[in-house]
C-alpha cells in the first residue's frame, strides 16, 4: 500500500518541480547556516604575547553555507520524486571526495605524511574527521537517491522503518540468546587470545566498567523509568568509601566491596525517598542537582576528602590475600611466588579484567533475574503506567525506592573497583558528563536491553580510546548520537519489548512458525 | 565588617545584578515549559553562546580601534540578539520538534544530549581556555562611605555597569510583558499555552508560534550572556551549565510556567547566592542554590507564583 502511494505520488510530482519554493528552502538554510557559523566558526580567539588577537576563519564559513545549500536542494529534490538529478550531478562529486579521503587514507596508512598533508590543505575545515562526516552524509545521501531511481519511489513511511528496525531489534533479540554465552566465552578466554596486548587489555577494563555501570544503571533507567542525571554520585560514593577506609583504616578490597556497595545505596535510599514522588523531568534534574552536590562537598570537605588534591595510594586488590608485586615483604608471598610463575606485571591486569568481568557479570545476572520477580514486574509496569500501578496496589515510591537503591548499589561496586583500578581518585572523576556518558550508553543501546549495553559501551568507550583522534569529538558525538536517537528511535537503537508476561502463553510450535511466515 | 549596613547594601546590589541575569534566563525556562511542558536543558548554551558572540564584539572592536562604550554595547547587543536566537529556532526545529507528543522523558534526553553537542562545539572551536575580557565601563556612583575597622575607607558604590545592568533587564523585561500581554503574537502564545490543539482549530500556526517562544527566549537569553561579559569578564565553554541550573531553580521557584514567577525567582536566587557568599561560605553557594532547588520541588512544586499542575489521566 505504502509502495503505491509512493509511486502515485512520484508520477504526480513528475515533471512539476518547483523551483522557487526549492531556492526559497535552500536558501533559508544556506541563511541559518550562515547565522550558525558566522560568530563562533568564523572567529577564533588564540592567545598570542600580550593579550588575545582575532582570528577569521571565514573559508569555512562559506564552506559549511554552500553545503548547507546545496545539501537542503538535494534532500528538496528527493523529497518531491526528483532522484535523477541528485544521482547524477551530487553522484560524481560524492565519489571524488570519497577517493580523496581513501587517497588521505592510504598516504597516511604508507607513512607519506607529505602527500596525505598536501592532500589536506586542499580539503576544508581543519579537521579531517569533520570532512568525513560530511562524506559519510553526502555518501547517505546519495545512495539514498540512487535507491529512489531504482525503486521509483524515494520515500520510505515512518511504520515502514519502523517496523523494519523492530524485525531487526527482535532478530538481534533472539539470536541474543545465543550470542549471549557466545560473548561471554569470548570474554573469558579474551587475555589470553594472541593479539591482545597491554594496552588493548586495559582498555577492555575500562569498556567492561563502564558495562557494568550501563547495567547498573538500566536498572534505574530502562527498568524503572526514572531518569537519573546524577548516577554518577553513587559511583563517586562507593569510590570514595573504599578509598577513604582502605587508606585510614587498612581494610582490604573483599572487605570494603559490600561496604561500598552498601554506603552507596544508602545514599541512594537517603536521596531517593524525599524525591521519588517527582514528576519524571523533574525528578531528572534533581538527580542532577544531587549530583552536583555531592562533587561540591568531596570538592570541599577537605578533612576528609583532601579536595581537589584527591586520594592517593589506595591499596591495590589481592587474590585471596596474596598481592600482585614484585618482591612481597618478608615472610608473605605474592601471587607469582604462591604460583611458582615468573613476575609480568600484566598478571595484575589480568586479573582486574577478570575481577570487573565477574562484578559486571552479577550485575546482568542480577537484573535479568530480577526482571522476573515481583518487584521486577512491579518496576516495569510502573515505567509504563504510574496511575495504573497505584490503583492496582503497587506503592509506587517504595518500589521506585528499591530501583534506585540497588541501582545505586551497583554504581558503588563500580565505584569502588574504579578506585582500586586507578590507586587515585580525585572529584575531578566524577562530573556530570560521567553521568551523561553512562547515560549515553543505556539510551543508545536501548532501555531495558542488556545486549544494547555492550554495544553501546564497546562503541562509546573502546572506539574513542583507540582512535585517538576521534578522542576530542567524542563528547561532541555523545550529544549528536542522543539527540538523532531520540528522534529516529525512541526507544533505542536495539529496543524491542516484548511483553515479559503474557495471559495466554503461546505454545512451542506456533512460536517457531510465526517469526518464520514474517519472513 | 560583615554586620554593617553597608556590607548589607553591596551585598544586595550583586545579588540583583546575579539575580537579572539569572531572571533573563529563567524567562526562556518557563515560555517553553508553558508552552510544550518540557525542560529545555540546552537553555544555559543558548546563554553561553550568547557570551562568546557578545565577547567577539567587544574584543573585535577593542582591537580595531572603537572605544566609544555606547556604541560598542549596542553593536554587541544588536549581534547577539540577531544570531543567538538563530541557535535557539535550530534547536527547536532539529532536536524538539520531531518529538512533539512524545514522552517528557524522551524530549529531556534529547535537550540534554544538544547541550552536551553545543558545549563542545564551542569548545572545540575555540579552545576550553577561559577567555579574559578588559572591563568595558568603569567608575561609578559613590553611594555610601564608611570606614573599616583598622581605618582604610570602604565605599558602597553602585558602578555604571550594574545601573546599566538594571536598566536594561528592566526595559526588556517591561517590553518582553507587553509583548505576551498586548500583541498577536503574545495570545497565540497565551491560547497555546491553554490549549495547543484548540489553539490549532481557530486558525494559530501553532508550530510558528512554538519556534517564535523559543527565540525570544534565545534573545533573553543572549541579552543575559551580554551581561555576563560585562560584569566578570571571564567566560568559558561550561558557563552555560552551572548557569542554566540555577535558571531553572529560578523558574522553579517562581512557579515554573509564569513570567512574573521567573522574574521574582531569578532575584532571590541572585540575592540568595550573594547573601550566602558574602555571609556564609563561597565553596557551598552551588550546594545552596541546589538544595533550594530540591526543596521547592519537594514543598512546593508549584512553586511561589505557579498555577498547580493537574494531572490527566
Amino acid at each position: 500500500m505504502a509502495e503505491i502511494t509512493a509511486n502515485s505520488r512520484l508520477a504526480a510530482a513528475k515533471g512539476r518541480l518547483d523551483t522557487v519554493a526549492m531556492l526559497k528552502e535552500a536558501g533559508l538554510t544556506a541563511l541559518v547556516m550562515f547565522a550558525l557559523t558566522v560568530g563562533l566558526v568564523g572567529f577564533e580567539v588564540r592567545d598570542i604575547p600580550g593579550g588575545l588577537a582575532l582570528f577569521t576563519r571565514f573559508d569555512d564559513v562559506a564552506v559549511a553555507v554552500l553545503l548547507g545549500f546545496f545539501g537542503r536542494m538535494a534532500l528538496f529534490l528527493l523529497r518531491e520524486g526528483h532522484p535523477r538529478p541528485v544521482a547524477i550531478i551530487g553522484g560524481p562529486l560524492v565519489l571524488l571526495l570519497v577517493l580523496v579521503l581513501a587517497a588521505d587514507v592510504w598516504f597516511t596508512g604508507a607513512g607519506d605524511v607529505a602527500a596525505s598533508e598536501s592532500i589536506r590543505s586542499w580539503l576544508p575545515f581543519n579537521s579531517i574527521i569533520v570532512v568525513w562526516v560530511i562524506a559519510i552524509i553526502s555518501v547517505f545521501i546519495a545512495a539514498r537517491a540512487i535507491l529512489a531511481i531504482r525503486r521509483a519511489s524515494s520515500t520510505v513511511t515512518v511504520e515502514e522503518r519502523e517496523a523494519r528496525a523492530d524485525h531487526v531489534a527482535a532478530q538481534v533479540q533472539k539470536i541474543g540468546r545465543y550470542v549471549g554465552p557466545a560473548l561471554l566465552a569470548f570474554a573469558l578466554l579474551y587475555p589470553f587470545l594472541p593479539f591482545v596486548n597491554r594496552q588493548l587489555l586495559d582498555i577492555s577494563v575500562l569498556v567492561v566498567t563502564y558495562m557494568m555501570l550501563g547495567w547498573g544503571l538500566n536498572i534505574v533507567v530502562g527498568l524503572a523509568g526514572l531518569l537519573d542525571l546524577g548516577y554518577v554520585a553513587f559511583y563517586a560514593v562507593g569510590a570514595y568509601s573504599y578509598a577513604l577506609l582502605g587508606t585510614k583504616l587498612d581494610m582490604s578490597f573483599w572487605v570494603c566491596l559490600p561496604f561500598a556497595g552498601f554506603m552507596a545505596a544508602t545514599a541512594g535510599v537517603i536521596l531517593g525517598f524525599p524525591v521519588l514522588r517527582l514528576r519524571g523531568d523533574y525528578l531528572a534534574i534533581v538527580t542532577l542537582g544531587f549530583g552536583e552536590m555531592i562533587r561540591v562537598i568531596l570538592l570541599n570537605w577537605y578533612d576528609v576528602t583532601r579536595g581537589p588534591d584527591g586520594i592517593s595510594n589506595i591499596p591495590r586488590p589481592s587474590f585471596f590475600g596474596l598481592p600482585f608485586t614484585r618482591r612481597p615483604p618478608e615472610g608473605t608471598e605474592s601471587f607469582h611466588t604462591f604460583f611458582g610463575l615468573e613476575y609480568t606485571p600484566v598478571d595484575r591486569l589480568i586479573f582486574l579484567y577478570y575481577l570487573i568481568l565477574a562484578m559486571a557479570m552479577i550485575t546482568n545476572l542480577f537484573t535479568m533475574r530480577i526482571r522476573k520477580l515481583p518487584v521486577g514486574r512491579a518496576w516495569e509496569a510502573l515505567r509504563e503506567d504510574e496511575t495504573a500501578c497505584r490503583s492496582l496496589g503497587v506503592n509506587p515510591t517504595n518500589t521506585k525506592l528499591t530501583a534506585f537503591g540497588i541501582g545505586a548499589m551497583f554504581g558503588g561496586f563500580a565505584g569502588s573497583f574504579f578506585a582500586t583500578r586507578q590507586g587515585f581518585i580525585s572529584p575531578e572523576s566524577f562530573t556530570f558528563i560521567e553521568s551523561a556518558v553512562i547515560l549515553a550508553i543505556v539510551v543508545l543501546g536501548g532501555f531495558g536491553s542488556q545486549l544494547g549495553v555492550i554495544v553501546a559501551a564497546i562503541l562509546l568507550i573502546g572506539l574513542p580510546e583507540f582512535f585517538r583522534e576521534l578522542q576530542q569529538y567524542r563528547m561532541l558525538a555523545f550529544g549528536a548520537a542522543m539527540v538523532l536517537i531520540m528522534v529516529w528511535r525512541p526507544a533505542g537503537l536495539l529496543a524491542h519489548r516484548e511483553p515479559t508476561i503474557r495471559l495466554h502463553p503461546r505454545s512451542g510450535p506456533a512460536d517457531k512458525t510465526a517469526p518464520q511466515s514474517a519472513e | 565588617m560583615e554586620g554593617s549596613i553597608h556590607y548589607f547594601v553591596d551585598q544586595t546590589i550583586n545579588g540583583l545584578t546575579l539575580g537579572a541575569i539569572y531572571g533573563l534566563i529563567a524567562i526562556g525556562y518557563t515560555l517553553v515549559y508553558g508552552i510544550i511542558g518540557m525542560i529545555n536543558f540546552a537553555h544555559g548554551e543558548i546563554f553561553m553562546i550568547g557570551s562568546f558572540l557578545a565577547f567577539f564584539v567587544f574584543l573585535g572592536l577593542g582591537l580595531s580601534g572603537i572605544t566609544w562604550v555606547p556604541l560598542a554595547i549596542l553593536c554587541a547587543l544588536v549581534v547577539t540578539m540577531m544570531l543567538t536566537p538563530v541557535y535557539g529556532w535550530t534547536l527547536e526545529r532539529v532536536a524538539y520538534r520531531p518529538l512533539r507528543g512524545s514522552p517528557r522523558l524522551a524530549a529531556l534526553i534529547t535537550a540534554i544530549g544538544m547541550s552536551i553537542f553545543l558545549q563542545n562545539y564551542v569548545q572545540l572551536l575555540q579552545g576550553a581556555r577561559p577567555r579574559p575580557l578588559q572591563p568595558v565601563i568603569s567608575g561609578g556612583i559613590e553611594l555610601m562611605r564608611t570606614v573599616t575597622p583598622d581605618g582604610s575607607p570602604y565605599v558602597v558604590g553602585l558602578s555604571y555597569l550594574q545601573l546599566l545592568i538594571i536598566v536594561l533587564t528592566v526595559a526588556l523585561m517591561t517590553v518582553f510583558t507587553l509583548v505576551i500581554t498586548r500583541t498577536p503574537l503574545g495570545r497565540a502564545q497565551r491560547a497555546c499555552e491553554q490549549d495547543r490543539d484548540m489553539a490549532a482549530l481557530i486558525g494559530v500556526n501553532v508550530d510558528r508560534t512554538i519556534s517564535l517562544t523559543f527565540v525570544m527566549g534565545a534573545a533573553l537569553a543572549s541579552v543575559a550572556g551580554l551581561i555576563f561579559v560585562m560584569n566578570y569578564g571571564v567566560i568559558d565553554f561550561f558557563i552555560g551549565f552551572l548557569a542554566g541550573i540555577k535558571a531553572f531553580t529560578a523558574a522553579v521557584l517562581g512557579g515554573i510556567g509564569s513570567l512574573p514567577g521567573a522574574m521574582l525567582g531569578g532575584l532571590l536566587i541572585g540575592l540568595i547566592e550573594a547573601f550566602w557568599s558574602g555571609y556564609f561560605t563561597v565553596e557551598y553557594k552551588d550546594v545552596a542554590a541546589f538544595s533550594i532547588l530540591v526543596l521547592v520541588l519537594i514543598f512546593r512544586p508549584t512553586g511561589l507564583l505557579g498555577k498547580p499542575d493537574i494531572e490527566k489521566v
